[in-house]
Order: structure tokens, then C-alpha cells, then sequence
């Protein structure tokens, strides 16, 4: 007996979608506009957005890739791309179990996140002057 | 871990960098659906936050809640536990049972009385007090007496939110919700068969940061609960276009048409689904192609049945009709015979008028 | 009650009174007409007074030039205003699945942006039939109550079935609940007013045709 197969059930999206994806790239070329003339930094949650299955591959894939790509290890791994429209990346962070915990289009010159916080820079400090002083009067390790 | 640490003292000391910590933020801001200008906000709040006890009683309910709740992946449950919030009673997860458990509800609520957050899963029976016991107590018993000390009630689930499943007629155990038996704290309604796991995980972050979020007349936090799933579903559109899958093999299913002749209860349910998803944003259930239940609506299980139209009556009409028909087809002859008896009646007592009658009467 | 609690209410108590009232109302309407029946006619026939019944009941479908002169724009109002309602009520899908659930009978709906568009000319043409009732003296002089109060009834789930499909103002469940009530106002209201005038038209056109047929002239 012919059985109909899970992939003969795929559900196509058909042609409507949401119309989100051309809104969102006028969005973000606005976004760039101001980066550009005053400087201004704009970060679009992709979460807060209803998007129907496959539109968001279509956004990553209208933005294209860019120059830089870097990856952060804080409660998890993020991921930082810039797109192949300089100003313009996509983050995203996962969990420490490697789920995405978010997503998010980020227009500026440089994630915020990528900058070492002063925070850490300050208790860095003190643990390289606490090493230091440890092994007693500058000797180079 | 002492209560009386802030999370960003918690967070530091377990070697958790800045950049760790504004991760979480960005996160945080995320799930509440907030945006992500208020991230330096969250971080403030959240650096300055003290973990609150958190006492969660579970009652007449399926544990689903509690299963979601630990798939949450925003903040994972280890996370979540320890490091947000200190979760001192919860007798499906915790280690201890028996006296132990109870000797730590207790000791948790004394500590911290007045101050602690009380989390309710499953509804409450009114009826006889032996329907659902813990440790002997009975359910109504065990929240009156947690709840005067709580800071804030969450009910998690439509159980708990709204009678959920054992509140369907005939609701035998006289099935309650939290609101219907408390009135003088504020509560926060996470409904849901299950709520989206990372909407619990929300809404505790939102007490944590900026207290009670803002809710609608239900109880329900607007950044979750604020749209409903039609206004926000992806399919929206071929309903306006009325292109419908009529069953769930055909053409239209497969198009991923409009699921409204399925039943689905999209136009009158208040979710996150279409926008936050399920399983890490993978997808809800109306992109696996099954109508919404209404599962986070009040008598979602009585609101007629799951796979019938929103228009569609929820009583048995064809019947009413039938029933209607006859009484008027009775009803009908039987003032058409009374009609014609005093149409008959008329007609023998009419007496005609004759020249005499009218110069008589002048 | 709760947005939720109105809308099972609706759909569930309140639409089943509605159904019941409607038709056992209906139904006893119409057997009092039959039943009480006419006075037989002594004289002789000079013509069927089937045939003319029924020729009558199509012929009347269509104004003659001299009513159409007369009285043309109550005319086309009033055609597109039934119209519309027909289409309104009768080829909107989720009103299809309620006649479907109800009497087991269903058919294809139109697309949905069609009933939508005819909503909004079956509102603006019931507005101008008002605004004509009120500004033609003879038809001033002739209303009653009941023929606003009919009207009021009729445009109401025309609006609340175009502002709940958009979902303006209120909250989608409640703006559904207000339709459905109103709905159900319609068909209570609709065996004892001048309503009930979708079921005794065809009687009375049989009756006018019957007569004049019997007599042996075309009506």
C-alpha cells in the first residue's frame, strides 16, 4: 500500500509570507542612513518580528556576507558577522547548550560587545598586577 | 549562595565577565520583548537584584508546566535556579521529599515572609478537600496559608490561570483558579497548555528587574499576551485572501493556507506563539500546520470543539432546529385551527344590515 | 464576564435561543397565513390561478418601466442593498461553516476580499435608503418605529461583521461576540416585524398572481 511519506507533507510557505523582509531591509538601509550622517546606532530584535518559516534566511541572505567575522565565548558561544553592507551585522547568541538565545541585526561600526568592557579591563589589570607582584619583580615568563 | 547578594555579586563571583553579563542582558531584553535600547536598564536592575526565595506549589495539574519551564532556553534552568532566583520548594524538581520537602516550605516561607515569590501550577478543588493533597494538606489549605506571605502569585498555566482542563464541565472537582480564591495580591497569569517556556522565564526575569509587569484585565502580562496569534500568525494573509485548507491533506494544507475552517482559534487567543515560537524559535503550531487550540484562553477546553470553526455555534444548533421546527409546526396549526374557529365564529354571528336596521338606529 | 465568557456565551446560550425563537417564530408565521386561508371565490374561472400565482412570483422579480420611473432610486438602492446582503450572509466563508454545521448544506464562498468590498456598499446603500426615508415627505409620513427599528437591526451585524473581520477598536474576541449578538437580535426580532417579509413575499405575490390569474388577467 502506497503510504504518503513526512516530505510529501512538507508545508510550502507559498508566495504570501508576511511581507516583513522588504520592510525590514528598508528598515535597516534608514538604520544606515543615520549611522552614517549622526552616528546613531540601531539594534533590531529578529524575534519580535512574526516572520513566516524561510524569511529570515531571506534576510540573511539579501544582507550577504562581509568582511568580519568574529566569535565571542561568554555563557556560551555569540556570533558576530559583519554583512556585506559595512555598518550592518548579524548577531547571534547562544547558550551554553548551543541554543540561539537570540538574534539580532546590529547597525554600527562595531558590536558593543566585541569592545573589551571596562569592567573586565579593570579586573584584568588586577590580575596582571597580581601575577606581577606573584613572581616578584618583573620577571618575563 | 546567600539571598542577600546581588545577582551582579553572584554573577561576578562566579568569574561570569561583563561581556557574560550583558550577553544575559541582551538575552533578557529579548525574552521580555523589550527593546534593545533598555538593555543598559536591565543591566542596572538586574546588577542591583537580589534573588528572591521562590516557593512553587503544584496542585491539580500534569506537570507540562513545569516540563516547559525546563526546556526554557533563554536562561537554562541551572541558570535560572541558581543563579536568578532561589527556588526553595518545588516537589517535582527539588532533591529532598517527604518531612524534608515540607520542613523546607516551610522554613523558606518563615524566612522570608512577606517577601518571597509564590509560583502556582494546576487548578484548585473546592470540593472535597481529598481530591488533591500534599503531605496530607489539602490544596485550597496549602495556598491560602503560602499565599499571605507572598510578595506576588505567578499562576503558570490555564490550570492555574483559569481552571485549565479540570475546570471542563462538568468540573468535578469544583476546580478553581488562583484569582477566584485570591484577591488582596497581586498576581500575574502565565497561561498556556503549556506557556512558552521562555514566557515563565520572562515573567520571573520581569518581577526580578522591574517587579509586577504590566498586565490586561486577565491578569496576563501584556509583553507577552498583548496580541493575539492571528494579528501576529504568518498566514494571515491568505485568510484575508480567503484561501483555506479544507482538510489537512489537501492542496491548501500543503500551500500552508489559512487553518480558520480547521478551527483555528487564532482570532480569539492572546499569545506569544507566532512570534516567539517554540523549541528555541523553531516554530509554533499553526507553521506545522495544526489550527491553534486557544490553549492560553480561559474554558479553552469547553469553547466549543477543536477542530470547529470560530463561527460555528459551540451547542448542538441542528438539533435546536429540529426541536424549533416542531414546536412551530405544533404551535403553528394549533393557533391556525384557534384562527379559523374565530374566523367561523365571526362569520355566524355577523348578521347583515338591513334598511329597517339603519332607520331604527337614526 | 470576561471578553472570553461574552464570546462563549454568544456562541453558545444566546445562539440557541435566537434559533429557537427565529424558527418557531417563522414557522407560526407562515402556518397562521396558510391556514387561515382565503374565501373561496364563487365566480367562474377564467384562468389558472396557479399559473398566475407563480408567474407572478417571477414577474414581480423585476419592476415594470413605469414603477422604475416612478420610484427608480428606491429601486436600485433597494436591489443593492439585498444584494449585498445576500452576498454578505450567504457566500462569506465562516457564515458557509455555521449553515454547513447547522443544516448540513454548504457551498463555495466567494474570496473574502469580494464580501468585503460588498459589505462596505451593502452599508452605504442602507445609509442612502435611510436618508431617503427621511428626507422624502411621503415616506416620512409613512414610517413607523418599527421601520427604523428594523433598519437599526439590519445594518448593525453588517458593521460589526466589517469591524470584526478588520478588528478596529475593541479586542478581536469581544468585536466577534458583538457580531454574533448582533446576529441574534436580528433573528429574534425577525418572525414580528416587517422582517419577516423574506418568507411571506413569495405567499403574498402567489396570492396577488393567484387572484388576478382566476379572473383571467396578467398581473
Amino acid at each position: 500500500m502506497a503510504r504518503t511519506t513526512l516530505a510529501e507533507f512538507a508545508i510550502e510557505v507559498g508566495d504570501a509570507g508576511t511581507h516583513n523582509v522588504q520592510p525590514l531591509l528598508h528598515e535597516i538601509r534608514h538604520a544606515l542612513a543615520q549611522l552614517l550622517e549622526q552616528g546613531k546606532e540601531t539594534v533590531i530584535d529578529l524575534r519580535s518580528i512574526p516572520l513566516a518559516p524561510g524569511e529570515e534566511a531571506a534576510i540573511e541572505q539579501a544582507l550577504g556576507e562581509g568582511e568580519v567575522r568574529a566569535t565571542l565565548s561568554a555563557l556560551g558561544p555569540s556570533d558576530f558577522r559583519e554583512t556585506s553592507y559595512p555598518g550592518v551585522w548579524v548577531v547571534t547568541h547562544y547558550n551554553r547548550d548551543d541554543q540561539i538565545v537570540g538574534k539580532f541585526v546590529e547597525v554600527t561600526s562595531a558590536p558593543a560587545l566585541l569592545r573589551s568592557q571596562t569592567e573586565d579591563i579593570a579586573a584584568g589589570l588586577q590580575r596582571l598586577e597580581a601575577r606581577l607582584t606573584q613572581d616578584g619583580g618583573g620577571r618575563v615568563v | 549562595m546567600k539571598n542577600d547578594q546581588t545577582l551582579g555579586e553572584i554573577l561576578r563571583q562566579q568569574g561570569i565577565s561583563r561581556r557574560g553579563f550583558l550577553k544575559f542582558c541582551v538575552a533578557t531584553a529579548s525574552l521580555l520583548a523589550l527593546p534593545p535600547g533598555m538593555v543598559p536598564a536591565i543591566a542596572a536592575a538586574l546588577e542591583k537584584a537580589r534573588r528572591p526565595s521562590v516557593i512553587w506549589l503544584s496542585f491539580q495539574e500534569c506537570t507540562g508546566c513545569t516540563e516547559s519551564l525546563t526546556r526554557s532556553d533563554a536562561a537554562s534552568i541551572e541558570d535560572l535556579i541558581f543563579n536568578t532566583i532561589s527556588l526553595d520548594y518545588h516537589h517535582t524538581l527539588q532533591a529532598a521529599s517527604g518531612t524534608g520537602a515540607e520542613d523546607a516550605r516551610e522554613s523558606a516561607m518563615k524566612e522570608n515572609w512577606g517577601k518571597y515569590v509564590l509560583v502556582v501550577d494546576g487548578s484548585i478543588p473546592t470540593g472535597n478537600p481529598g481530591y488533591s493533597t500534599i503531605a496530607g494538606i489539602s490544596n485550597v489549605e496549602m495556598l491560602m496559608e503560602a499565599a499571605a506571605g507572598a510578595a506576588a502569585i505567578v499562576a503558570v498555566g490555564s490550570c492555574a490561570s483559569f481552571g485549565g482542563i479540570p475546570h471542563a464541565s462538568p468540573n468535578p472537582t469544583g476546580a478553581v483558579s488562583v484569582t477566584d480564591l485570591i484577591s488582596d495580591k497581586p498576581i500575574v497569569n502565565v497561561p498556556g497548555c503549556p506557556p512558552i517556556p521562555v514566557v515563565i522565564a520572562g515573567v520571573l526575569t520581569h518581577f526580578l528587574t522591574f517587579g509586577i509587569p504590566e498586565l490586561d484585565e486577565l491578569h496576563r502580562p501584556l509583553a507577552f499576551y498583548g496580541k493575539s496569534i492571528h494579528d501576529r500568525c504568518y498566514r494571515r494573509p491568505f485568510y484575508d485572501k480567503g484561501l483555506f485548507a479544507e482538510s489537512f491533506d489537501d492542496e491548501g494544507a500543503k500551500k500552508g493556507w489559512c487553518l480558520y475552517k480547521l478551527g483555528c482559534k487564532g482570532p480569539t487567543t492572546y499569545n506569544a506563539c507566532a512570534t516567539t515560537k517554540w523549541n528555541q524559535g523553531t516554530s509554533f503550531p499553526i507553521q506545522s500546520g495544526h489550527p491553534c487550540l486557544g490553549c492560553s484562553q480561559p474554558d479553552f477546553w469547553d469553547a466549543g470543539g477543536f477542530y470547529h470553526a470560530l463561527s460555528i455555534p459551540t451547542e448542538d444548533t441542528a438539533r435546536t432546529v429540529l426541536y424549533g421546527a416542531a414546536t412551530g409546526v405544533a404551535a403553528g396549526l394549533a393557533l391556525g385551527g384557534l384562527n379559523r374557529a374565530r374566523k367561523a365564529h365571526a362569520a355566524r354571528k355577523h348578521e347583515k344590515v338591513t334598511i329597517n336596521d339603519l332607520e331604527k338606529g337614526g | 464576564m470576561t471578553e472570553t465568557e461574552f464570546l462563549l456565551w454568544v456562541r453558545g446560550p444566546a445562539f440557541q435561543i435566537a434559533t429557537a425563537i427565529f424558527v418557531v417564530g417563522i414557522i407560526v408565521r407562515i402556518l397562521e397565513i396558510l391556514i387561515l386561508g382565503r374565501k373561496p371565490n364563487l365566480a367562474e374561472a377564467r384562468g389558472s390561478a396557479v399559473a398566475g400565482g407563480f408567474r407572478t412570483i417571477i414577474t414581480r422579480t423585476w419592476p415594470d418601466s413605469g414603477t422604475f420611473k416612478r420610484s427608480g432610486f428606491t429601486l436600485i438602492a433597494g436591489y443593492v442593498f439585498h444584494t449585498g446582503l445576500f452576498v454578505t450572509i450567504l457566500l462569506f466563508a465562516p457564515h458557509i461553516l455555521v449553515i454547513d454545521e447547522v443544516l448540513g448544506i454548504g457551498w463555495p464562498a466567494l474570496p473574502t476580499p469580494v464580501v468585503d468590498a460588498t459589505a462596505v456598499i451593502t452599508i452605504i446603500a442602507l445609509v442612502v435608503v435611510l436618508l431617503h426615508r427621511i428626507k422624502d415627505p411621503v415616506l416620512r409620513f409613512l414610517s413607523r418605529f418599527q421601520d427604523y427599528f428594523v433598519w437599526f437591526l439590519t445594518i448593525l451585524p453588517v458593521i460589526t461583521g466589517y469591524v470584526a473581520f478588520h478588528r478596529i477598536g475593541l479586542p478581536p474576541p469581544t468585536l466577534i461576540a458583538i457580531h454574533i449578538l448582533s446576529v441574534e437580535l436580528l433573528m429574534i426580532a425577525f418572525p414580528f416585524t416587517k422582517l419577516a417579509h423574506a418568507f411571506t413575499l413569495f405567499i403574498s405575490r402567489w396570492y396577488n398572481g393567484a387572484i388576478a390569474g382566476y379572473r383571467g388577467v396578467n398581473s
